[in-house]
């Protein structure tokens, strides 16, 4: 009985001491959530971390990461702190719509226009950016990083094979998918498990065949998604896929940008993750893969961002100020992107950190029209893109345009601000 | 006296704890679960303002819930089927030939053990249409390219991509069922084999007149455990097919799951819970009815 007592005695003292200790050490930390787990994302946060402490040794950086479901795990996590009232100071999410319409819109985001006022970076970055991270003029998270998502990647010695070029609109891309296919190979991967591949490759069909005006209309209601217009994009889109790989429901983007690499397939449309991930398997650009934008996007750059915000209550405001600032500063940008493989939301990156494709992407993104990308949630809200996806779902297995484009227009109609 | 209320009081200081927690973790949390469903709570932030049942009745409408229905249907009674009947054949099979019966055994229980994401990953991988079963067939000459479970054809509103899935999921539970008839046939008294055996019964006269009516009761608790697993079905579908095209492997639990924590409809994924809840009580409730009355009865 007394070694009983005496456990528990100790474990109230053990307890007590932990609880003090936590309280003392609450004002000097700052708690980061994200999902970046692994790979190169893991590393650029931690090299964006160190350029923190190196500004602010006294804050404890807290690198709350949630792994698994490419965020969804994440999400689910943080929907729960964020209803629990236990935010983080700080958390990763997609910009533009996927922030703005889930937090901003709730009432649950503070406006962080003064950073970008105070430290001079508001002409820092170019201005379709600042639109996406904006709501009703206020800007609402600092995004780190940038990545394109209508790229076209191909393998080049099949290319130079078959006497190729990249096509640059859509009727050389099936002229060229012809060619292929009557050799055998198969010219487009995809890798639409979790269907979200799917939707990428319809945002880049939709922006080339619409333009930027009428593709960016599709999200605010000008543009109707049962009109001639998109309706002939939608079949672009179907014929595209009678040049896919049959088993694309059961492969990863990854396990389709293989078939690219080892050239069982000639192209696939991607983000520059891709880069990435050929770059990690030992490819160089230039000699085993090229890149192009994707058919008829030249001149539009369909942007995806991760980004950091300020939720209202954050236990440690001026910390995660401080971190915001340093993820817009151009040194915590430099630190990130070349790791992550990304390429800085600033318009002054130092390029000689960045490959050469980055490099080229830099310039495009300096130069380009940007509109912002579904899939990765820029252009509207989750909701609306779960329920996208579904309608995508569907009309990739049964192909029926008319019947996809009515419900698309009814989805539009829920959401679309007008 | 004071020496039983001691062990009362016992027995209460051990129970209550679960009972509270049973109480609001299971109960308490469906009636909230209930009150969601009938709320217009439709993005991050809770809203408790009442609709009545516009959200089950607009969910019923979708085209993914009614798939997931039909689904849920086709995949219930050929997971059961398949699952009910290979074991008994399984158990049939050991109770005759009884050398090496612990080997087989374990071989067929083994499966249970593991948990349906292992499962999941290990039978995505065999039905993968490019490098899986197909693969191999071809290697041996025969030219198979069926898509498993990226097929998005239909006989009627039956999916064949639910045909991997019933397959794994079958897999993993005919030995939990070749268990629990080789018990039950191992119960079953040897004079009345006997006598139907003077009787001059052939093998199968008595496995169908004698045998199996004596499983019955077996089967039924196979039936009710299996049904509930087969009515939530989420991990192994999740990790091994998700949605599917055209969500053709789609199951109320994954639809649940991406409308709540994706799509953050929330009401919508109160709804789905509470249907998936409607569906398991009507296989358990008739069951927990009947066994009660066996006890009082008993």
């Amino acid at each position: 009985m007394r070694r009983i007592l005496t456990g528990l005695l100790l474990c109230v003292v053990l307890a007590a001491t932990v609880w003090a200790g936590a309280q003392k050490e609450e004002e000097n930390k700052v708690e980061i959530f994200s999902w970046w787990t692994a790979g190169g994302e893991a590393e650029g946060l931690e090299a964006l971390i160190e350029v923190f402490n190196q500004k602010y040794p006294e804050i404890e950086v807290i690198n709350a990461t949630v792994a698994g479901g490419a965020g969804s795990n994440a999400k689910a996590v943080l929907a729960t702190r964020m209803q629990g009232g236990n935010p983080p100071d700080s958390f990763q999410v997609h910009a533009g719509h996927e922030l703005i319409d889930t937090w901003v819109v709730a009432g649950a985001m503070e406006p962080i226009t003064f950073i970008f006022e105070e430290n001079g970076f508001l002409d820092k970055y170019p201005k379709g950016v600042i639109d996406i991270i904006s709501y009703q003029g206020e800007i609402y998270s600092v995004p780190v990083n940038i990545h394109r998502s209508n790229v076209l990647w191909y393998n080049k010695k099949v290319f130079d094979q078959n006497g190729l070029t990249p096509p640059r609109t859509f009727d050389e891309f099936f002229s060229v998918a012809e060619t292929l296919a009557d050799k055998g190979i198969t010219p487009l991967a995809l890798g639409d498990n979790g269907i979200w591949a799917s939707t990428h490759l319809l945002e880049s069909v939709l922006a080339g065949s619409l333009g930027p005006e009428r593709y960016r209309g599709l999200w605010n209601g000008t543009t109707r998604w049962d009109g001639a217009e998109t309706k002939r994009a939608l079949t672009t889109f179907v014929r595209m896929l009678e040049y896919v790989n049959s088993d694309h429901a059961a492969l990863s983007w990854d396990a389709a940008a293989q078939y690219v690499a080892d050239g069982k397939a000639a192209m696939t449309i991607m983000g520059d993750w891709a880069h990435g991930y050929f770059k990690s398997k030992g490819l160089k650009v230039g000699v085993d893969y090229g890149w192009s934008p994707s058919p008829s996007t030249s001149g539009m750059f369909i942007m995806l961002s991760d980004s950091f915000g300020l939720p209202k209550g954050a236990p440690h405001r001026d910390a995660a100020i401080k971190w915001l600032t340093v993820c817009a500063s151009r040194e915590g940008q430099d630190a990130f992107n070349p790791k992550k493989g990304s390429i800085p939301s600033r318009i002054d990156g130092d390029r000689s950190l960045y490959d050469e494709y980055l490099q080229a992407a830099m310039d495009d993104f300096a130069s380009n029209e940007i509109i912002p990308s579904v899939a990765h949630g820029a252009a509207a809200s989750e909701a609306w893109v779960t329920e996208l996806n579904d309608v995508v779902s569907v009309l990739v297995a049964d192909r029926d345009v008319d019947k996809a484009a009515a419900q698309l227009q009814k989805i539009a109609d829920k959401y679309a601000k007008k | 006296m004071l020496y039983q209320r001691r062990e009362l009081l016992k027995a209460a200081a051990v129970v209550l704890p679960s009972i509270i927690a049973v109480g609001i973790f299971v109960y308490g949390f469906i009636i909230w679960s209930f009150r969601v469903s009938v709320s217009a709570w439709d993005g991050i932030l809770p809203n408790f303002t009442y609709v009545g049942f516009k959200n089950y009745i607009e969910t019923f409408q979708t085209q993914r819930f009614q798939t997931d229905l039909w689904n849920t249907l086709f995949f219930t009674i050929f997971f059961l089927g398949l699952t009910v009947t290979t074991g008994l054949a399984l158990a049939l099979l050991l109770e005759r030939s009884v050398k090496g019966e612990d080997v087989f055994r374990t071989i067929y229980l083994f499966p249970m053990a593991i948990s349906f994401v292992v499962t999941g990953v290990a039978w995505r991988w065999i039905f993968n249409p490019t490098v899986g079963l197909n693969a191999l067939l071809q290697k041996l000459g025969i030219p198979v390219t069926w898509g498993w479970y990226t097929d998005p054809s239909t006989v009627g509103p039956f999916h064949v991509a639910l045909i991997p899935l019933i397959i794994a999921a079958s897999w993993q539970f005919s030995g939990y069922t070749m268990a629990m008839y080789l018990a039950a046939l191992r119960g079953i008294p040897e004079d009345v084999i006997e006598a139907s055996m003077i009787d001059g019964a052939t093998y199968f006269q008595r496995l169908t007149l004698v045998i199996l009516p004596l499983l019955k009761p077996i089967t039924l608790s196979a039936l009710i455990v299996l049904g509930h697993i087969s009515l939530k079905i989420f991990d192994l579908v999740y990790v091994m097919t998700g949605k599917g095209p055209a969500f053709a492997t789609d199951f109320p639990g994954i639809f649940m799951f991406e409308t709540t924590f994706r799509g953050n409809h929330y009401a919508q994924g109160a709804v789905i819970s509470m249907v998936m809840l409607f569906l398991v009580a009507v296989v358990i409730v008739p069951y927990l009815v009947s066994v009660f009355r066996e006890g009082r009865r008993a």
